[in-house]
Parts: structure tokens; sequence; C-alpha cells
């Protein structure tokens, strides 16, 4: 449905693209993940035709789109801040891209009263029609900007941070409406976000970038077990990395015993350590109860050992104490050589 | 009790009362002193003054000056402000000074450089002469030497609106299907259209003002290449101060009518 | 390299700008720099060394200089007056502050004229306290702070808006007094802002001839501004001798506009 191939784009000296290459199956929905600075919005717009690239491909749905300027591609743009046109009510932005078409393919004016109207109903904002921008909530507008993106009909949707300004419980509530529409549209969605809780929750499959390239694409399972590097790792989870020496199959580290890893070469390594991976239960050892503290979800850990302070999970029914004595395990440990 | 960041009550009077004080002896005195010159002697001789021959076609040279000027700087203006606005390109922050050098240049200096190509010992001066053309002591000159002077009003009340604007609601547009011109149209042109009226009203006030420039390359022949300030200045001259005075009022309302608009304009936009 | 872009109309914009700015300015603003040398080095020293146009020179940019410090002081009251203060009639006062941009300056000049002169609303009681004001250097001083004025006032004003009342309560809380905190608070947060100001004045009151030439009396030596001199050399035929001291005129104010640009940047170091 979209592939790119070998796309390379520099901005005065910096390659913001450096060899991109993503293929999407239609029907997919596909979070573009990152931080800031790893490409992933220049890619997005690349798609849309908003950045030309210096070199490699761009294919939608077969086509090549070297040559066709953005506004005939005909995919829907959902930007950043929206681009609400701000002199246009709600009505006249969802109706804009229906009203410019030429003449010959342009819907009559009751059909595009009847179309907005739908689409109106469509990002549950009936009635709105005859607001403007400024009236609206963030969230809101974020759905006037969807309906608009949707009203030239496009297969492929493009989403640019697209819960980005919006505060964390609107933003929950329009993830999963956003992903029931994609659905129920059979749309080809891309959408970039340097959230990973949104990208792992919401994507069929999740492209990470980092430094204008692609460093894996998978499903948020496979890119959970097996990470591609010590980057993705470090990237996903609430790992924190380690620094550790592999021998005889084994991670040794300081202040923790060693684990057990497989396929690594020998030498030194470095191990990210998600909190459940550390079990950690009372009794005399090396490390000490830096902070504990109960919250909606359990008991939060920190422990203290060989100078470094760990989050992980207590041993079951112990309440741990601040400046209790403790033993730490590690249960597992996703290690890369350094 | 009163705020931290506020002044005793006696100091903000006084200086409220300094300020509208400097205001009222610097600004608004010599304009209530233009009006009263004028009607010194009571309305008639005022209008008779603007009701004279000279008079009426100065105010049509004036007319006719500034229909010619401001359009051209428009177009010059928005173009301008479209590409350094909303492009990246080598040599924008030139082209912006450039732009602007207009403003840092000597009206009377910005006379003489017209006077330098096409007076009678101009560089084109004699060619053009032969071809019975000419430039300087005549309409072309004054219409040239108006768009100089008033040459970056447009340009520089758009291209900081522009700039704070970005492109993405034009690359909106794009990904939607809308063409260049659609996209100027109906999506550029409604953010801007205050901004520009603004620009354009300046600069038409200026251009119907403008005096330096305009007596460098004039010639002041009375009833030919006699602008309203010009007729002001040969009225004055000889002694004429009613209707010096009367034809200065009008140019003092025009200016005005241009705050007033302005003031408004400020508001809506 | 040029990048592509997403927009269309670079091309054809910048056709338009370079043609407008081409032909109108660029073109003839060569001439202004190209002409003066058909004197040669030494005739042209000699031309913008006379002492009438040392004498108009010194009048220009001395008077220039004087009415841009003293719309320092006037701009800045007019400025936080607008900002901070609520009273009847602001708003008319700030459309007011306009009035030299929009007034055509030959009105200025006679209205200025009309106001100084002996017998004038002002003109008068000055004369009797044994001030004349009218027809001589500090007649020109006067029209050139009055098209001064609104450059100080409109480069402060949005600062000052910026600016806001947390810096002037954190000055209060840290036990300032007001004095202090708007003396080492707000000033020189409005450094900067100031010098460009009155760089503005500066640089128009310089070239300035419509609100001068009435009021200035015009006397060789005495009260005669530069600018009316190269009107004087044209009026003569004297191409080269009127583009000899325009050019000098230009390149005198930019040397003041750099020493201006210096003092702001230093200004500016030391807020940030």
């Amino acid at each position: 449905m979209i592939e790119v191939q070998g796309l390379h784009l520099r901005y005065g000296g910096v390659a913001a693209l450096d060899g991109v290459n993503l293929a999407l199956r239609a029907g997919e929905f596909v979070a573009l993940l990152g931080a800031s600075g790893s490409g992933k919005t220049t890619l997005l717009r690349s798609l849309a035709g908003l950045e030309f690239p210096d070199a490699g491909q761009v294919l939608i749905e077969g086509r090549d789109m070297a040559a066709v300027p953005a506004r005939e591609r005909g995919v829907g743009f959902v930007f950043q801040n929206y681009a609400l046109f701000r002199h246009m009510t709600v009505f006249e932005n969802i109706a804009f891209g229906l009203r410019i078409k030429p003449r010959r393919l342009r819907p009559g004016r009751a059909e595009i009263v009847r179309r907005v109207e739908e689409l109106l109903a469509l990002v549950r904002l009936p009635g709105m029609g005859g607001r403007h921008p400024d009236q609206l909530s963030g969230g809101q507008r974020q759905r006037v900007a969807l309906a608009r993106a949707l009203a030239i009909e496009p297969r492929v949707l493009l989403l640019d941070e697209p819960f980005g300004a919006l505060d964390a419980k609107v933003r929950k509530e329009l993830r999963h409406w956003l992903r029931g529409l994609h659905d129920r549209l059979g749309l080809t969605s891309l959408f970039v976000t340097h959230d990973q809780d949104e990208a792992l929750e919401l994507a069929d499959r999740v492209a990470v970038m980092r430094d204008g390239r692609v460093v894996q694409f998978d499903t948020p399972e496979a890119l959970l077990a097996a990470p591609a590097d010590a980057g993705v790792a470090g990237f996903l989870g609430d790992a924190v990395p380690i620094d550790c020496v592999v021998r005889d199959g084994q991670a040794w580290f300081e202040g923790l015993p060693p684990v057990a890893v497989a396929g690594v070469a020998e030498g030194k390594a470095v191990a990210f350590l998600r909190p459940v991976d550390l079990l950690v239960e009372p009794g005399a050892g090396e490390a000490r109860v830096a902070a504990a503290r109960q919250d909606g979800r359990g008991v939060r850990l920190t422990v203290e050992t060989a100078g470094m302070l760990l989050e992980a999970t207590p041993a079951p029914g112990w309440m741990p104490r601040r400046g209790e004595p403790c033993r730490v395990t590690a249960l597992a440990a996703r290690v890369f050589p350094a | 009790m009163r705020r931290p960041t506020e002044e005793a009550p006696w100091l903000r009077w006084v200086l409220c009362l300094a300020a509208v004080g400097v205001a009222v002896l610097f600004l608004v005195l010599p304009l209530a002193a233009v009006f009263a010159e004028a009607f010194r002697r009571g309305w008639e001789p005022a209008v008779r003054a603007l009701a004279d021959p000279d008079a009426l076609a100065a105010v049509r040279l004036t007319l006719l000056v500034a229909a010619v000027a401001v359009p051209v700087n428009l177009v010059g203006g928005v173009a301008a402000a479209w590409a350094i606005a909303k492009f990246d390109f080598p040599g924008r922050r030139l082209l912006m000074v450039l732009i602007e050098l207009p403003f840092s240049v000597s009206p009377v200096i910005s006379g003489l450089v017209y006077v330098l190509v096409f007076g009678a010992q101009g560089w084109l001066g004699p060619w053009l002469e032969e071809r019975g053309v000419q430039v300087i002591f005549a309409l072309p000159g004054i219409v040239l030497a108006t768009i100089f002077v008033t040459f970056p009003f447009v340009a520089r009340t758009l291209i900081p609106l522009m700039q704070d604007q970005g492109r993405t609601e034009e690359e909106a547009a794009a990904t939607l299907g809308a063409d260049g011109w659609r996209m100027f149209r109906h999506v550029t042109l409604p953010n801007i259209r205050w901004a520009l009226l603004s620009g354009v009203l300046l600069c038409n006030a200026r251009a119907m003002g403008e005096f330096g420039a305009v007596s460098v390359v004039s010639g002041h022949v009375r009833g030919e290449t006699n602008t309203m300030p010009l007729h002001v200045e040969i009225l004055y001259n000889e002694y004429q101060f009613v209707a010096a005075f009367a034809v200065a009022g009008l140019l003092a309302l025009l200016a005005l009518v241009t705050l007033g608009a302005k003031a408004v304009l400020e508001r809506a936009g | 390299m040029r990048r592509r872009a997403a927009l269309p109309g670079l091309g054809l914009a910048l056709g338009v700008t370079w043609l407008w700015l081409g032909l109108i300015v660029l073109v003839p603003l060569s001439a202004l720099v190209l002409r003066p040398w058909e004197l040669g080095l030494a005739g042209v020293w000699a031309s913008v060394t006379e002492p009438r146009v040392v004498a108009a020179l010194g009048l220009s940019f001395g008077a220039a200089l004087g009415a841009a410090l003293v719309d320092l002081p006037l701009g800045l009251l007019i400025a936080w007056v607008v900002v901070r203060y609520r009273f009847p009639g602001r708003r008319v006062l700030d459309a007011a502050i306009d009035l030299p941009f929009a007034l055509p300056t030959a009105v200025a000049g006679l209205a200025l004229t009309a106001l100084y002169a002996p017998n004038g609303w002002l003109g008068a009681p000055l004369a009797a306290m044994g001030v004349t004001v009218a027809f001589t250097p500090l007649g020109v001083a006067v029209a050139l702070a009055f098209v001064g004025l609104p450059f100080v006032v409109r480069m402060v004003e949005p600062v000052l808006r910026d600016l806001g009342p947390e810096a002037e309560e954190a000055a209060a809380v840290l036990g300032a007094t007001r004095w202090q905190a708007w003396r080492r608070v707000v000033l020189p947060a409005l450094g900067p802002a100031l010098v460009s100001g009155v760089a503005l004045a500066f640089a128009r009151a310089v070239g300035e001839y419509g609100s001068v030439i009435f009021i200035a009396g015009n006397r060789p030596m005495e009260s005669e501004i530069a600018p009316l001199l190269i009107v004087a050399r044209l009026e003569q035929y004297d191409y080269a001798g009127a583009a000899a001291l325009g050019l000098a005129m230009l390149l005198l104010s930019f040397v003041f506009l750099v020493v201006f640009g210096l003092m702001q940047r230093r200004l500016r170091r030391g807020v940030v």
C-alpha cells in the first residue's frame, strides 16, 4: 500500500532521513515511534509531498510519487497543531477539500452539505459546523482536522503527533476512538508519536526511528520481546541500562547476582532491566530499600545497590520499609554488546 | 494598600498628565494650528482656495500618482512577503534588508537618484530626450519617486504577520488538493487581509503626502506637475497663507482618516 | 542548491520581487554610488568639505541626534503611560502617537512654523521669554523631534507590554522599592528597544526635508540642512556634486547606525 525505499533527505548538511525503508500493508495501523529529531515527522511529510527527498522512492498503491505534487496525492494529513483554517468555520474547513475540486469532479452544493454533516456526525461534532476553530477545545479541533482530512476520501491517512497537544484524559479517549474509526473506514494509517504507550497500545506494527533510519519495524509484542538493539531496548519500557560483563553465558553485575544470557558475545555489555525483571526479597543482602510507596497499582519499590537506584518488584506479601536490607534477584535481562 | 507594582496615585496622575501634555503640545497643537490658520478668515476663503483650478489639478495629480504607486507596491510587497515568509532560500535576509532600504534614505536622495538616471545629464536622460520621452519634471518621475518612498510599506506589514502564521495552513490546503492560486485566494489572503489593508492605507497616505522626493523631480509647474504638498509650498511661498493652510488641512484630514482607519483595522485584525 | 518546496509560487514571487526591487531601488541607487566619482576623488572630497557643506552636515546630524535624545524620555513617558495606565482618552493618545507618521511632512512643517513663529501660539510666549525657535537651528531640532517621536514610542511599547508585572513583582518581593525596581529591572529590559527607537528616530531625522525647510529659515552656515543643499546643487545642474553629498550623508548615517547597533548589542548582552 505504502512503500518507502532508500529515502534520503538532508537539511543543510544534517541527514534528516538516512536511508529509510518501510512497507505498509493495506488496512494497517502503523506508528512511527522515535525521539524528537529522529526523522519521523520528515518521513511523514515526505509521504504527503510536503518534503522532497534527495534520493529514494515513495510508492503509494504501487505508484511512484516523485513527480506527484501534494495536492494530487490524495492522502489525508492531520497536522500536529491541526492547521485549521482559522478564518473559516468548522463547516467551511471540512468542506474546503470538496469545494476546491475542479468543476467536473466537484460535488453539488447540497451534496457537499450532506457530506460535511455526515463527517461531523462521524467525528461526533454534530451541529458544530457554524463554530470557528478558536471556539473549540483541543480535542474538538483535533476531530475537525480529522474530518477535514477525511472529506477528500483518502485511502491513506497520515497523522503527525495526533494527540500531542491534548491532555492525558482526552488523549486516551481519542486514541481508541481513532483506532475504531480506522478499522471502520478501512484506511491505511501511519501516525507519528514519541509516546511509546500510545504506539504499543494502538498500532498493528510500530516502526522505531532513530537518526533518520527505521531501526526496527515489528508488532508491539515482538518489539517488547526482542528489541533489535540497545537503543530500542532503552527506548521501550521503563528499563534502565546497567553496565555488565558477559562471561560463560552469564551477565555479571556489580551489586546484583548474575543472570543467564544466550547468544551475546563475551566481554563488556549493557543490560536493560525492567522493574518486573527485578525481584526483591527481605533479608540480609547487599541492597537496601531506598523508597517504598503504595499506589493504585501496588507497591512501588526503589532499591539501592552498588550505588545504583533501581525500580524493582517486591516479593509477594512483603511491605518493604525504607532502609530495610534486602536481596535482589534478576529474573531476566536484555543484554547487548557495549 | 496598593499593589507593589503600582505607583502612588499622585505619581500616576503626574505621569498621565505629563504624557497627555506632551501629546497635546507636540502632536495635537500643530494639527489644530493647521485648521485654525485655514479658517482664520472663515470658511469661505478656505473653500475658495480648494476650488481653485490649480488646487483641483494638484488634487487630481495626487490621486493619479497614488493610483499608480500603491498598486505597484501592493503587488511587489505581496510577492516579496510570500517569498520571504513562506520559503527558505539563499539571499532571504539580504532581500529583507534591501526592501527596507528606501526607508533609510532621505526623501531628497530618493528623488535625486531618479534625476541622476533620467535627468538632462542623467544616464538615460539624453537618450530619452531624443525620443521625446520626459521622465524628470513630468508625471513618470513623480510616480517613480513616489513608488520609491512608499516601497516598503506593504511588505513590512505583511512579512512579520505571515512569518508568524507559518505555512502549515497552506500545506494543509495543498494536501486537500488546492493549487497555488486557490491556496493564496482562500487560505493566505483571508488571513492577511486586515494587515494588507492597513499596509495599503499607510502606503497611500505617504504616497499622497510625499514632499521631498517629489519636490526634487517635479519641476513645480502649476496645474501640471504640482501635487498637493507641492501646491501647499508654492502657496505658502507666495504668502497666500489661508490657501496654503486650506490645502494643508485637506492633507491633514487624509492623515486623520488614515489613522482612524488603521486603529479600527488593528482592532478588527 | 535550492530545495524544492511544497508550496508553489516561489519562482514567480521572487521574479516579481527582484524586478520590482531592481528597477525601483537598486538601479537608481547605484547611480548615487557611481556618479560622484565623475569629479575624481579629490573633487568629491573638496565638494563634501566645503565650509557650507560641513556646516549643513553638522546641523543635520547634530540636530537629528539632539532631537532623537529629546524623543527618548518623551517617548518612554508616553509608552509607559499608554501601556500601564487606564485613563479616559488613552485610546486617543495611543492613536495620536502615529500622527507624525501619517501627517504629510510639508503639512507638519507649515504647522510647526505657524505654531512657533514669533506671533504663533507657542512662539509668542517663548519670544517673551527670550527664546526664538522658528528660523533657527532650534526650530530644526523641534521639527526633527516631532517626526521622530513615534519611533521611540512604537519600539518601546511592545517590549513594555511583554515585560508584564512579574519581573517587578519579583523585585518587590526581594525588597526593592518601586524606584529600585524600575531603575534596575524595567529600564535595563527596555534598553535595547530604547536604543533602536532612538536610532530609527535619528535615521529618519537626518534625511528629513519637508517638515524642516519651512521652520528652518534656511540661512547658509546657520540653519541650512544638508538635504536642502542637495536640492540647491541639483538646481544648478551639479549632478555629481549633489550625488557626492547624498552619498556622504548615507555613509555618515550608516556609521551612526553601526554605533547604535553596537550599543544595542552591549545593552542586550547586559540584560541576558
